[in-house]
């Protein structure tokens, strides 16, 4: 496959992907899902309470490994990595965002945010803080770079797990309900955030969301009803 | 590894008491395997150097273990020849030419020798009779070679040199027969004959077995009373260094031919106990170690259970489930560190207390100190025990937190 080629093929491919969660009565999560997103697409899943969302979500963040079917990222195959080989990929072409903003409590906002570059070890860790201070810069948390999460509002800390995310320039953001725990001020910031990164910095922003404005935003909405993609689907 | 590092400092520093806790459990128990096991061994080099200095390093027998080699035997070296009931012929029984075998132990280097002829008899005054054990010796050798001298409370072996007719006897056996120095007993040897002899030294030794059943005697006197002329029984040897006690004895025997047992062997029994003790000890102290081991698995499994929802997004951005697992046994290795550095000194403290403690046994005079003895194989036991316990006490949670999936708890959480 030529270089072009590969620019072309879309950033996350899924085909007859299932999820189906062993025990006396097997549980499926997503079911026989076919998918497509294209670089620079911000995608929002949407659907009910339960219905696979996040599920999906974690499969394409490779955090969970289909029971079935394949799933490209960057046009490689995913299928049989190991948990090393998926943990490797994860830290180097994937960002996240979740409803908590899962920032650790004892490292100052800045460090929190160079822990991953640090981590994949391209930048030294000098580099590595500066970097994260020009995100966080970016984020518009000038400033606030050695205060600890708590001491931050819930829209800061969500922006610090924003910076996070980014922290090793990653092809695709995946975010759960990243506004699900703001105010509305809060999730207004977040959202054009989300948005921006998408049209300035072309990246792929994959989010599961029950906030109708944030949906609003999206190049493209999926439904989810009970673990299958339902293009009738709409909210409320 | 930095990051990892720094990760386990921050879990350990956020969570102070409980850290201080696990780490004084450690402390402690450093300090105590430290303390415990210098006095034990303190107590056991203190009761070898009593049952070195007051026993001969080497006692050369007239006995030998292998029989001389038969003619037969010589004449057929490769046979197999058995000789059975050899009777040795009828001679004066005693270490042959033994001014030469004496003068070949004492050319061996960092060994004193003295020669004795040793042999029952029987001790009589006004009526009394004391069976002893009669040692004849040359005083100015015996003098090098057993602290005799030092117990004696009036009068000394060299006396024996000026009265050839004196006696050293034994406190025990002086309050026994009333006597008092300068008075005189007779003695009774084996073969029915008598001889008058005058009390020119008393020692004390402290054992009372010893203090009345041993008497000393010139060599010369000795071997007439005993009818043994020209022979010892007996070379007592003393070394420079008393470990070298096994390699010199068979060097001698080899050489003469004649049964040398060293100290060594002679307390085989005393040494597989203090063996034994030591064993005893070292697993007591060590369950200090194992008691402290529970606090650190207590802490850390605390903080791997509190921190679940870090573990899941370290996992999640990129941490391998190997550099968590690290994070988790290094704040073990941290706390097993700096518990060991700090016990160490606390148990050097404790020891140096420890050996100024003052002891006045009942009955004895002098201040006795507590025996402490410290050797580097100690700390490094107590270390690597200590070491060992909070490895052990964070692996179970450094598992757990290895094997977390991070959906499970993003799923819980959202």
């Amino acid at each position: 496959m030529s270089g072009t080629a590969a620019a072309a093929s879309p950033v996350i491919r899924v085909e007859h992907v299932t999820r189906t969660l062993a025990g006396e009565v097997p549980v499926t999560l997503v079911h026989d899902v076919n998918l497509q997103i294209e670089r620079g697409e911000f995608v929002c899943v949407m659907g009910p309470s339960g219905s696979g969302k996040s599920s999906l979500l974690y499969l394409l963040g490779l955090l969970d490994t289909p029971t079935s079917g394949r799933i490209w990222i960057d046009g490689e195959d995913t299928t049989g990595f190991d948990d090393d080989r998926l943990t490797d990929f994860r830290l180097a072409r994937l960002g996240y965002v979740f409803q908590f903003h899962f920032l650790l409590a004892e490292f100052s906002v800045v460090d929190n945010v160079s822990l991953p570059i640090r981590k994949l070890g391209r930048l030294a860790d000098e580099a590595a803080r500066r970097r994260a201070e020009h995100l966080l810069d970016q984020l518009g948390l000038k400033g606030q770079h050695d205060k600890r999460p708590s001491q931050l509002s819930g829209g800061q800390r969500q922006r610090v797990a924003i910076a996070r995310a980014l922290a090793n320039d990653p092809l695709v953001i995946l975010a759960d309900e990243p506004t699900g725990n703001l105010d509305s001020v809060s999730s207004a910031n977040v959202r054009d955030i989300l948005r921006g990164l998408t049209r300035e910095l072309n990246k792929t922003v994959v989010a599961v969301t029950h906030d109708a404005q944030f949906a609003a935003l999206a190049d493209r909405r999926i439904g989810i009803v009970d673990g299958r993609i339902d293009l009738a689907w709409r909210p409320g | 590894m930095a990051i990892a590092l720094d990760v386990a400092l921050a879990h350990l520093t956020t969570r102070k008491r409980q850290t201080l806790v696990s780490l004084t459990g450690v402390v402690l128990g450093v300090a105590f395997f430290l303390a415990v096991s210098s006095l034990m061994r303190g107590s056991e080099k203190d009761f070898l150097k009593r049952l070195v200095d007051n026993s001969p390093h080497i006692t050369v027998y007239d006995e030998v273990r292998k029989g001389r080699p038969q003619p037969a035997e010589l004449r057929w070296p490769d046979a197999a020849v058995i000789v059975h009931n050899v009777k040795p012929p009828r001679e004066t029984r005693g270490i042959r030419g033994w001014p030469q075998r004496l003068e070949f132990i004492e050319a061996l280097p960092g060994v004193r020798a003295a020669p004795v002829l040793a042999g029952a008899a029987v001790l009589t005054f006004a009526g009394r009779q004391q069976a002893v054990t009669l040692s004849g010796a040359i005083p100015e050798k015996m003098k090098q070679v057993t602290v005799i001298e030092e117990k004696m409370v009036q009068g000394s072996l060299d006396a024996l040199a000026a009265d050839p007719n004196g006696i050293v006897i034994g406190q025990g056996l002086v309050e026994k027969f009333s006597l008092h120095a300068g008075g005189s007993l007779n003695v009774l040897a084996a073969d029915g004959s008598s001889r008058p002899l005058r009390v020119v030294g008393i020692f004390r030794t402290g054992n009372a077995a010893y203090d009345e059943g041993q008497a000393f005697v010139l060599l010369k006197r000795a071997q007439s009373l005993l009818g043994r002329e020209n022979r010892v029984n007996r070379v007592i040897i003393q070394l420079a260094d008393p470990y070298d006690a096994r390699s010199v004895a068979q060097t001698i025997e080899a050489a003469t031919g004649y049964k040398s047992v060293s100290w060594v062997e002679a307390s085989e029994d005393i040494l597989s106990l203090l063996l034994v003790r030591n064993i005893i000890m070292y697993s007591v102290v060590s369950a200090i170690l194992v008691v402290a081991a529970f606090g650190i698995y207590n802490t850390i499994s605390t903080i791997v259970m509190e921190k679940t929802r870090d573990i899941a997004i370290m996992k999640a951005m990129g941490f391998h489930a190997g550099d968590l697992r690290r994070i988790f046994l290094l704040e073990g290795v941290i706390v097993g560190v700096l518990g060991s550095t700090l016990g160490v000194l606390l148990g050097i403290a404790l020891m140096q207390l420890l050996g100024q403690v003052a002891i006045r046994p009942p009955g004895v005079s002098e201040v006795v100190h507590l025996p402490v003895w410290w050797g580097p194989e100690q700390y490094a036991l107590a270390v690597l025990f200590a070491m060992l316990s909070c490895v052990a006490a964070s692996y179970l949670p450094a598992r757990r937190a290895g094997s977390v999936h991070p959906v499970d708890i993003l799923r819980g959480a959202a």
